[in-house]
């Protein structure tokens, strides 16, 4: 069966559509048996998500952090790489950005805190993911279990770090004090305030236009690059790419590099863009939001922003659903990311040999 | 000291029994070439069916079977995609525990509308220990009675079944017919099907025992070990037990052996919370709960040993056609 034959609105069209609209059918039936109208459920997620200006505003902030991990998971799919360890990278980015703000609040401005900021969140990301990147590139040790062992990891490291040394004096849950107003990162509705536009108040924050500014880099990088170029090679064919000279070790090095600096950047969104102190669990589960949200956006930037922007929708207007309707916990939403995984990840291969051999025949016909 | 010894090891057991369980199903499994990250999921699902089942009818054996019922479900999903689709072993297991972890509150809220928990459990809804014949009355005798009527008697049922499991996996995987061919497809499944044994069906039955077992460990966690389903109660046991499987290389005693170190791990760092040891100070809890992924790490990367996992592992097998 040759793929050349098959029209290309087919297989990067059709197929993903079927599996997508597959996982949205078995989600309408989690709705029905839990007794709810799954179409009632679904005006009030989409008027929650869309409906007005606020719930645009915390769609695009929580679609800000899964730009950031799916294009982190998907740099390393690129090149033939697992990253699970997304959530962990995501976290300690946080707490690189949080150190700088820390330190730097009260002396320096804005200006200077960001791209610090910025740029720390980044390398402390890709430093947590150069270990795994390290063991798999030259001893041979499976990524995806050394990541997840470093999601353990980075989170007890929190724990440590926040408990004993970052913790606010005179409190007693482990937060850091609040940074000076000059580490804060600008809110979208403040930006546009002074331009008489009234957006409405929401976390969507400077973050967004950095996860946008991060997609054109990585279509520049994979695509448009001699390094992009051999990242695909690797991931299309390791083997291949050995013979053309390509040294995958550095390749797989660098990969995980970047894949875990555009999971650190969660950090800005999240530390300095919204809650503005150093505190647990602010990663809540996007690191493994992104893998969704890469195999949804089929690994192109593009597809990303837009799983990011269903997603984003999903768990804004999950909660929305949730006020709504109190039987239904937002919780629901993870079920029906799960199922978007299952059905255009796991099970991808389920309609792709019956559809594409009915347009072969036709085409032979 | 030497009771404070006793009390941890105790502890130790009960921590280790649900790892116990979920590395051996994860044994089977990739023995037979399915890596299987799900062992979280399906044990956070038995649990829920277990508590579930046990709140509506009374009985923690029926909890037990809801379990299995509910965690060989998820097994057959993941055997689906992996085995008849080829999906990516990873994907799957990801998919699945995402689902279990939104599912299990999404429907605890509808059922029970305690906010996603099951009603607490009591009497027969849970498993209850079992006392030995003469614990009680042996009790004082030094040493011995110690031993015998707080470490080894005075446990319930799953925790002893799953010591249980160990050896008879050993017998199971390196003994019988069944196991030679499940070692086989993990293997070399192209000579498993030259033989002309179905490589598909060898391992749907690896994935339905290692659902099995996983449905015991999810029983153990929320009818055993606490009484009812809390939200994310698995709690990265499921990960845990994974690395104590790569940990123990795949072999049933060693998997034991470091289950039982990282339970104990688990029960010391309970202990040691807020105590000060002489010349060392204190320990910091973290500290000794990270130990376990990053001694698997460090085993991974072949400076403590060398963790080989079965050869076709994580590969789709494809029949060849003439």
């Amino acid at each position: 069966m040759s793929q050349a034959k098959v029209p290309a609105w087919v297989s990067v069209g059709l197929i993903p559509l079927l599996n997508i609209l597959l996982a949205f059918l078995v989600s309408g039936l989690v709705f029905l048996a839990i007794g709810e109208d799954p179409i009632e459920a679904a005006g009030y997620l989409v008027y929650g998500a869309f409906g007005y200006d606020e719930g645009i505003g915390y769609t695009l902030y929580y679609a800000t952090n899964l730009i950031f991990t799916g294009l982190a998971v998907s740099v390393a799919f690129k090149a033939g790489l697992f990253n699970i360890g997304g959530e962990g990278q995501a976290y300690i980015g946080g707490l690189g950005v949080g150190l700088l703000c820390l330190w730097f609040d009260s002396s320096l401005p804005l200006l200077v805190i960001a791209p610090l900021a910025i740029i720390g969140g980044a390398l402390f990301g890709a430093a947590w993911a150069y270990i795994p990147a390290y063991l798999q590139a030259r001893r041979g040790s499976h990524i995806v279990i050394t990541t997840i062992m470093f999601n353990f990891i980075a989170s007890s490291l929190m724990v440590y770090l926040m408990v004993n040394w970052l913790k606010a004096e005179g409190v007693m849950s482990p937060i850091s004090r609040t940074f000076e107003e000059s580490a804060w990162l600008p809110y979208m509705h403040d930006i546009f305030a002074p331009f008489g536009f009234d957006i409405g108040d929401s976390p969507l924050n400077l973050a967004f236009v950095l996860a946008l500014l991060c997609c054109v880099f990585y279509w520049a990088l994979v695509w448009h690059t001699r390094w992009g170029y051999q990242l695909r090679t690797v991931g299309t064919n390791p083997t291949a790419a050995q013979y053309a000279g390509i040294d995958n070790a550095k390749v797989t090095i660098w990969v995980m590099l970047i894949s875990g600096g555009l999971a650190g950047l969660v950090g800005v969104n999240e530390i300095m863009g919204v809650n503005h102190n150093l505190l647990l669990n602010f990663t809540a589960g996007y690191g493994f939001a992104g893998i969704a949200v890469a195999l949804m956006g089929r690994n192109h930037p593009i597809g990303i922003v837009l799983a990011a922007m269903l997603f984003g929708a999903l768990y804004q207007g999950g909660a929305e659903l949730s006020f709504e309707i109190p039987t239904i916990t937002p919780e629901i939403v993870v079920v029906i990311q799960g199922l978007v995984i299952l059905f255009s990840g796991a099970l991808e291969n389920m309609f792709k040999g019956k559809i594409e051999g009915l347009f072969l025949r036709k085409a032979a016909a | 000291m030497f009771e404070t010894l006793i009390l941890i090891l105790d502890a130790t057991l009960r921590v280790s029994t649900p790892l116990i369980l979920a590395a051996l199903a994860g044994l089977f499994s990739e023995r037979s070439g399915i890596v299987d990250i799900g062992l979280e999921g399906k044990m956070l699902a038995g649990a829920f069916a277990a508590a579930a089942a046990a709140a509506v009818f009374g009985s923690a054996w029926i909890g037990l079977l809801f379990a299995i019922a509910a965690s060989v479900s998820l097994a057959l999903i993941h055997g689906f995609a992996c085995i008849t689709h080829r999906g990516d072993h990873i994907v799957s297991g990801v998919a699945i525990n995402t689902i279990v972890a939104g599912l299990t509150v999404t429907l605890g809220l509808d059922w029970f509308d305690q906010g996603g928990q099951t009603p607490s459990l009591t009497g027969d809804a849970r498993f209850t220990p079992i006392t030995f014949p003469f614990a009680d009355q042996l009790a004082d005798v030094p040493v011995i009675g110690l031993i015998y009527s707080e470490l080894l008697s005075g446990h319930n049922i799953l925790v002893y079944l799953a010591f249980a499991m160990v050896p008879l996996t050993y017998w199971i995987v390196f003994k019988t017919r069944f196991g030679l061919r499940l070692r086989a497809v993990g293997e070399n499944p192209h000579a498993v099907d030259t033989a002309g044994i179905s490589v598909a069906l060898v391992r749907y039955r690896a994935v339905i025992i290692c659902g099995i077992l996983c449905g015991l460990a999810g029983a153990y966690l929320s009818t055993a070990h606490n009484a009812g389903f809390l939200k994310d109660m698995s709690a990265g046991k499921g990960y845990m037990a994974l690395a104590a499987l790569i940990f123990g290389k795949w072999r049933p005693i060693p998997v034991l052996c470091a289950c039982l170190l990282f339970g104990f791990l688990d029960a010391l760092a309970v202990r040691l919370q807020g105590v000060s040891l002489p010349g060392i100070g204190e320990v910091p809890v973290q500290a000794i709960e990270v130990l376990p992924y990053v001694l698997t790490v460090l085993l991974l990367a072949g400076f403590i040993g060398k963790a080989v996992g079965p050869k076709a592992i994580g590969k789709p097998y494809v029949k060849e056609r003439a």
